[in-house]
């Protein structure tokens, strides 16, 4: 059997919500050991205020939202505000490759926990910091969460309705970027330390690594000083582009039409109605002109067929169509199925829980997802005194001094 | 932090090759920002992606996409016809140069070519081959073809996207794109870190479809927990109270919108304190969020009743600020909360250039300078930037194939028999 890809690779995870621990849960996917070092004062505000709750009921082992991004993590609590705790986190630190945290940029430092005094012992220490807008600059400690950030960033403006507010990219869109820009930035960092023995500090602004998604629009701007705004479904050189209704409660299928070739596609599909058979619909600049009465007319046509139906029959074509998947369908679609995306695991409050595999699969080194998220300070006793090697009396000190707590 | 910056990017002496279309740019990008030598293959003529807009001075011309500019810088271009047995020699022995191979073709395109992953790992065993495509090499919907807005709606962020009594939407600039790419480049440094310790590469195999998954946050584990079903609801957002209050995220102002949402949580009760106290200041605090007791505040098990007393009073607030007013406020009472903001207003951001974000790149022959949103990180040993703007068609072809060995009339041969 291959080694896993972080094989013998450490981390320490400070912080909580998605952006950092979604990095850590990447890593652990892939054979990292991982502890996510919390602490009862201060738990992960996903443990503590964010549903959902098994069965409804507030706890804080209970919360999809923190199981979804913690599997195969290991979890202690160090009360950091105790002076046992400085000491104690220094040596989780030493023990790991990585250092992971997603505080307020400040916040590290404060504790005693700097890049500058860690990496003083330990040259090779590799450290993400992610936050919103970075570790320098006037607003770099300004607090805040993905969901406004998204805002700031041009996403929130971008979408929806020309004619109605815009509306909500759901959660916090933008920390998902950053998730993924900081796992590229640490398996980069990683393999510049295997070949030079260097460590170092990563800032990882979530801000600037989200305005790389809406790249175009900036550069619209500066060269053309045109102000994109959010469209609907619609795109400037593809009609029709659009979701429509479908057969069911709230069932919507996608279909778009890249060129004229697909449209007579589509068409034929349709049975040829009456209405598609005028010249006004023949092409791109006509099927533009009267987009709104195409849709609607399409939108009739698929009134009558179930989403499934519609993208079956459309792609067997070669016409783009889909199903808009709700939250329900994500669990059951054949696809994502057959790539083992949902990974059922047996969690000691919650029951089963679905959790989820990563976008690639690695030929020789699979993700290989066995533990379920842990529960809060579930590792204490464990990592201290068998990994750490702490002895029983020094891990019962720590109890009672609250250090551990 | 080390003073010791290095003039070199973290994967300068890795070679990628790219062969990759639109659904692919952003991966090797990434790779390019850390330093690595990327190639990018374009057919003969040009890559198709060079229509996608807009377009510099809007002039549809393929040596002016601005969306080609954004994507593709970092990279070296040269033209390749791998439909010829005589291009996929030259393929080959590119192959045996690179250390990365970046493709997003249909599944089985590669192989009817006879570049699949097993034959292509036979001439470099060493080599990472990534495939980027919407739904993944196998399993029942690979064959089927998708844009944007099929990719959007397979991952089920559209359902979450949109009024409810209106069609759900996607983001108006395609994001599965990007989001595949960002994956893609991940599974790619993943495997090559493991290559780095084994010497063994391997085939990353990218969806589209499952790169967007993450950016569904938690609206999932609501089903996989409780069986409820999260939904588009336009400005509102439901889930965050046990109690099913729903809060209201998007607030006109007076020149747009602004995100704001009422939250727990420590810095949520920082905000709720310093909005009333600001609301107060200007005769517009109700009775009743100046006598709430912030500190015991529980967003998970709130009522509706709550959520309306507290949003009532700051709606009429949010209406008399400006974008600006709030954002300059909402920094100095350290308040969650942002406007909803255009390019322009991104543009005058101080932050991003405090941080020297935003970049300058020459590109001589539109005889100007074009500003870029810079690396999508800070390294403290290395940069993480755009070292040269995206390439003309075959700007490099006489330098990479000279690499190789080709001389000035072999190029003109493989020109003329539409090889390059």
């Amino acid at each position: 059997m291959n080694k896993r890809v972080f094989e013998e690779i450490k981390v320490a995870e400070f912080g909580g919500f998605a952006a950092g621990p979604g990095v850590g849960k990447m890593m652990a996917d892939f054979g990292a050991e991982v502890v996510r070092v919390e602490s009862f004062a201060r738990p992960d505000g996903f443990r503590s205020h964010y549903p959902p709750y098994t069965d409804n009921e507030p706890g804080l082992n209970r919360s999809g939202c923190f199981a979804i991004h913690n599997n195969n993590k290991y979890d202690i609590t160090l009360n950091l505000k105790t002076e046992g705790a400085l000491e104690a986190a220094k040596k989780v630190i030493a023990w790991a490759d990585v250092v992971i945290e997603n505080f307020t940029p400040g916040t590290m430092s404060r504790l005693g926990l700097g890049y500058e005094t860690l990496s003083k012992d330990k040259p090779d220490l590799i450290m993400l910091g992610s936050c919103n807008q970075g570790q320098t600059g006037p607003h770099a400690e300004h607090p805040g969460f993905g969901s406004h950030l998204t805002s700031l960033s041009g996403f929130t403006h971008l979408t929806g309705y020309p004619d109605a507010p815009p509306v909500i990219l759901y959660g916090p869109y933008i920390d998902y970027i950053g998730v993924g820009y900081g796992m590229i930035a640490i398996a980069a960092a990683l393999d510049y330390r295997r070949r030079t023995g260097k460590g170092q500090y990563i800032d990882l602004a979530q801000y600037e690594g989200g305005l790389q998604f809406v790249a175009p629009v900036l550069l619209d701007y500066l060269i053309n000083g045109r102000i994109t705004s959010r469209m609907g479904n619609r795109n400037p050189y593809a009609a029709p582009h659009g979701a429509y209704p479908c057969l069911g409660e709230d069932r919507w299928c996608v279909i778009s039409v890249f060129s004229d070739e697909e449209w007579q596609q589509l068409i034929k599909t349709m049975g040829y109605p009456h209405w598609a058979k005028e010249s006004r619909f023949a092409t791109l600049l006509g099927r533009k002109e009267n987009e709104d009465e195409l849709d609607s007319l399409i939108g009739q046509w698929t009134s009558g067929f179930t989403a499934e139906q519609l993208m079956e029959r459309l792609q067997a074509v070669g016409v783009r169509a889909a199903v808009v998947n709700n939250m329900k369908d994500i669990y059951t679609d054949p696809q994502l199925k057959h790539r083992h995306i949902w990974r059922e695991l047996e969690h000691v409050e919650m029951g089963r829980f679905n959790y989820q595999a990563p976008a690639f699969n690695l030929s020789e080194t699979p993700a290989e997802i066995d533990r379920p998220s842990p529960c809060i300070g579930e590792h204490n006793h464990f990592f201290f005194t068998r990994i750490l090697g702490y002895s029983e009396e020094e891990y019962k000190t720590m109890l009672e001094q609250k250090v551990i707590a | 932090m080390s003073t010791n910056i290095e003039e070199k990017g973290l994967l300068t002496s890795f070679r990628v090759l790219d062969l990759s279309n639109e659904r692919g740019f952003l991966c090797g990008k990434i790779l390019g920002d850390l330093g690595a030598d990327v190639i990018k293959i374009e057919k003969p003529g040009g890559d198709p992606a060079r229509n996608i807009g807009p377009f510099f001075e809007d002039k549809p011309d393929p040596e002016k996409s601005l969306y080609w500019f954004a994507y593709n810088n970092n990279k070296r271009g040269i033209t390749l016809n791998l439909e010829t047995e005589s291009g996929r020699d030259i393929f080959c022995r590119l192959v045996k140069t690179a250390d990365f191979l970046i493709e997003s073709f249909s599944p089985g395109y590669m192989e009817s070519l006879g570049l699949g992953y097993e034959r292509i790992s036979r001439v470099n065993p060493q080599l990472v081959m990534t495939s980027i495509t919407p739904f993944g090499q196998t399993g029942p919907y690979s064959q089927y073809k998708a844009s944007d807005l099929e990719i959007m709606a397979m991952s089920g962020l559209m359902s979450l996207l949109g009024y409810p009594d209106r069609p759900p939407v996607r983001v108006t600039v395609p994001q599965s794109y990007m989001w595949t790419g960002m994956q893609a480049a991940s599974g790619t440094l993943l495997a090559h870190y493991y290559r780095g310790r084994t010497g063994k590469g391997q085939h990353v195999d990218v969806s589209a479809q499952a790169s967007i998954l993450c950016a569904l946050a938690h609206a999932p584990t609501f089903w996989d927990v409780n069986e409820v079903l999260t939904v588009r609801e336009g400005p509102i957002m439901s889930g965050r109270s046990v109690k099913g209050a729903k809060m209201r995220c998007i607030f006109p102002c007076k020149d747009g919108f602004i995100n704001f949402i009422v939250y727990g949580g420590p810095a949520g009760i920082t905000t709720n304190k310093a909005l009333t106290e600001w609301m107060d200041s200007e005769g517009m605090a109700t009775e009743y969020l100046k006598n709430k007791d912030w500190d015991s505040f529980d967003i998970a098990t709130v009522t509706q009743e709550e959520i309306d007393q507290i949003e009532g009073p700051t709606a009429e607030f949010l209406k008399t600020k400006t974008k600006k007013e709030f954002f300059e406020e909402a920094i100095k009472r350290r308040m969650l909360g942002y406007p909803v903001t255009t390019a322009e207003e991104i543009l005058a951001d101080p932050q991003l250039y405090a941080r020297d974000y935003w970049q300058k790149v020459a590109h001589p022959e539109l005889d100007q300078e074009i500003t870029y949103p810079g690396g999508f990180g800070k390294f403290s040993l290395s940069p993480c930037r755009i070292w040269r703007r995206a390439p003309l068609i075959g700007e490099h072809n006489e330098e990479i194939y000279g690499e190789l060995g080709l001389n000035g009339n072999d190029l003109l041969m493989l020109k003329q028999a539409g090889i390059i």
